[in-house]
């Protein structure tokens, strides 16, 4: 029993946190101007007063707030997030509608960013004084400067425009592509801009600090045995260094991950991209409250499940931290860091 | 501690990952990127009070300020986007507001340098007028939310305890919420002015800060000078605030500049949403009501958008260069 202990707790503290920011939402109703019934009944265009007075005491206005708090967090629980009169939908329909697009748009740009960041990061800590390292050093303040949806606007002049290779909005073709395989490629067609635009920024952050941390292992002593072994300069980098430098870049992928998706909102509306980020914006043009207010609980899931996802990276890549002991009986012994 | 705890404890101060005796990673606390308010807690930087300090260290810090070319590119920057800003009315006097020309008039024409917007409007002037309401609304919340990060990191780290396990839940509260997204929903829930959206910016920044005062003010406080300040009969008020947050303000100086560059482009990005004020011009708000446009009339998204890289950038240059500066041990590189 005693070895899901440390899960159980993190699970209470996880349901602990959603429920701070279930209690944040209905503060925000509570705070807003006018009730969410005066809400509802505005953008229906008017009701009557038994109506209203009916949709009153079915969101339990007439209670007093703790009741009313009571029943939220109970309707959240059950997954009712309210209906979205202007979308004349289930608020959580919507949102499960517009999930897959924002996931597929995050998760694509996310792997652009480590993967180029990384890469850059590794080639110019080999050469510090090189070419490439400045160049690297200059991207890196660029893209962290750069308005993220301005950075959008621009590669959409460039390459939808000057050079149109690129669709300029949306994500699929309205005419429709041959089959399953010609779908997918025109799904990626569409998502090369928007997941390029949206990893600038990380690529920028994340080759820096691969950079940093692969000049920093790159002088532990546990490389410079390694090298005094005759051990080819790949095997040193790529097998031996790598690992602790991708520590750091891990960490502040996880710790990224709320910025990651708060960034798609802009994204999403520069290209038009069916995501959540994209109903956020609708939702704000027209004061669709439960939309927006859904759409910050599920972001607030989102960064949650991404945070214990980078934990679990984490304890793969570092052996000291969490289970190390008992994999290191299994496992054979690799090559770790110094102070392991 | 449990597994679970060790890795929640790691994943807070992650920027030096193994060897306590290893030079901190180079420069952490300018790596965060624009759209990073979560990013880790930079290891805090050696203070210099650990080394042996030169005569004058205020002389020797601007010494080696200016001997950084790049610190020097982003201050002439600052001073000429600032320059642009506050004296622009002046040089350039012509009315944001009002048609000036034919809607999309191209840049470099005869009446407007930089072309007009879709009604006409000057996009110069307006870069000239936006940049108050953008940079002032930059400021002001920056120096909100740091002021917000001091006060709870300081609290959390000088009495520890259960003061510091329930400000850390609430900050660790406000970092699982997307910032641009919570300061989105604030601004739609209370109308958008300059004032609601600097408070929105102000309350969602704050955590980065928070973090980076707590590890700061948590080291100097196991500092002799401080033990002798207590044993001196000094209060708590007095030792947070004159004993210790000295010490550490180092760090949050440049915590601080790079704040005001990450509420620029907070206030870029509502205003782009069309969560600004409509009626106060902003280098967001331009690039917003002309994105239609895009395609058509390039220079109405691209001219505001440099203003707003470029501010960026002169900040993050010159924050690196006091980082630098005011970091001995890190100018060896």
């Amino acid at each position: 029993m005693s070895r899901y202990l440390p899960a159980l707790s993190r699970l209470a503290q996880a349901l602990g946190l959603l429920l701070a920011v279930i209690v944040l939402n209905f503060l925000l109703i509570q705070l807003a101007p006018g009730d969410p019934v005066d809400v509802i009944v505005g953008e229906m265009g008017g009701a009557s007063e038994e109506v209203i007075a009916l949709m009153r005491a079915d969101y339990g206005l007439d209670k007093p707030v703790l009741t009313q708090l009571a029943i939220y967090v109970g309707k959240v629980a059950t997954g009712d997030f309210g209906y979205s009169y202007y979308f004349n939908q289930p608020v959580l329909t919507l949102i499960l509608q517009r999930l897959p697009a924002t996931i597929l748009l995050v998760l694509s740009a996310l792997s652009i960013a480590v993967l180029a960041g990384t890469l850059l990061g590794i080639f110019s800590a080999r050469r510090p004084k090189g070419l490439l390292s400045h160049a690297v050093t200059i991207f890196s303040l660029a893209g962290y400067s750069a308005p993220v949806f301005w950075t959008g606007l621009m590669l959409l002049i460039l390459f939808a425009n000057v050079w149109p290779i690129f669709p300029v909005s949306g994500m699929t073709n309205i005419r429709g592509s041959g089959g399953p395989v010609g779908a997918v490629l025109d799904v990626a067609h569409h998502l090369v801009l928007p997941a390029v635009t949206l990893a600038t920024i990380y690529i920028a952050s994340y080759s820096r600090l691969a950079r940093a941390s692969m000049l920093e292992v790159l002088g532990a002593d546990y490389i410079r045995t390694a090298r005094a072994k005759g051990l080819s300069e790949r095997r040193v980098v790529y097998g031996h260094a790598l690992r602790n430098a991708l520590i750091p870049v891990v960490t502040m992928v996880g710790l990224q991950f709320g910025q990651l998706f708060a960034g798609a909102v802009l994204v999403e509306t520069v290209f038009n991209w069916p995501g959540l980020g994209r109903l956020a914006y609708e939702s704000i043009l027209r004061r669709d409250y439960p939309t927006l207010l859904a759409i910050l609980f599920f972001s607030a899931v989102l960064v949650m499940v991404a945070n214990e996802l980078t934990d679990l990276a984490y304890r793969k890549i570092d052996p000291r931290i969490g289970g190390a002991s008992r994999r290191r009986r299994r496992a054979k012994p690799q090559p770790k860091g110094a102070s392991a | 501690m449990s597994p679970a705890e060790a890795t929640r404890r790691s994943s807070v101060a992650p920027a030096v990952p193994a060897r306590p005796d290893a030079p901190a990673p180079e420069r952490p606390e300018a790596a965060p990127p624009a759209e990073a308010r979560a990013a880790p807690p930079a290891a805090p930087p050696e203070a210099p009070a650990d080394t042996p300090r030169p005569s004058n260290p205020a002389k020797e810090f601007v010494q080696v300020f200016l001997r950084n070319g790049t610190a020097v590119i982003g201050f002439v920057l600052l001073v000429l986007i600032a320059v642009m800003t506050f004296a622009g009315p002046a040089i350039y006097p012509v009315d944001p507001y009002t048609m000036v020309d034919l809607p999309f008039a191209e840049p470099f024409g005869p009446y407007a340098p930089l072309g007009t917007d879709y009604l006409g409007r000057d996009i110069l002037a307006g870069i000239i007028e936006g940049g108050r309401a953008t940079l002032t609304v930059g400021v002001t919340a920056a120096v909100l939310s740091v002021v917000i990060g001091i006060l709870v990191g300081a609290l959390a780290g000088y009495f520890g305890g259960w003061m510091d396990r329930s400000l850390m839940k609430v900050t660790e509260f406000f970092q699982i919420l997307p910032a641009l997204m919570l300061a989105m929903v604030l601004v739609t829930i209370f109308t958008a002015s300059l004032t609601t959206i600097t408070l929105a910016i102000g309350i969602v920044a704050w955590p980065q800060v928070a973090r980076l005062a707590r590890a700061e003010v948590m080291r100097i406080r196991k500092m002799d000078y401080v033990a002798a300040a207590t044993t001196a009969g000094a209060r708590d008020a007095y030792l947070i605030f004159r004993v210790i947050l000295p010490g550490a303000m180092p760090p949050l100086v440049v915590a601080a500049g790079l704040a005001v560059g990450t509420a620029i482009l907070f206030e870029a990005g509502l205003s782009f949403l069309g969560l600004g004020d409509p009626n106060t011009m902003s280098w967001g708000l331009i690039i917003g009501q002309n994105r239609n446009y895009l395609l058509d009339a390039w220079w109405t998204v691209t001219f505001p958008g440099l203003a707003i890289f470029l501010t960026v950038l002169g900040i993050s240059l010159v924050g690196d260069g006091i980082n630098d500066a005011l970091n001995p041990k890190l100018r060896r590189r």
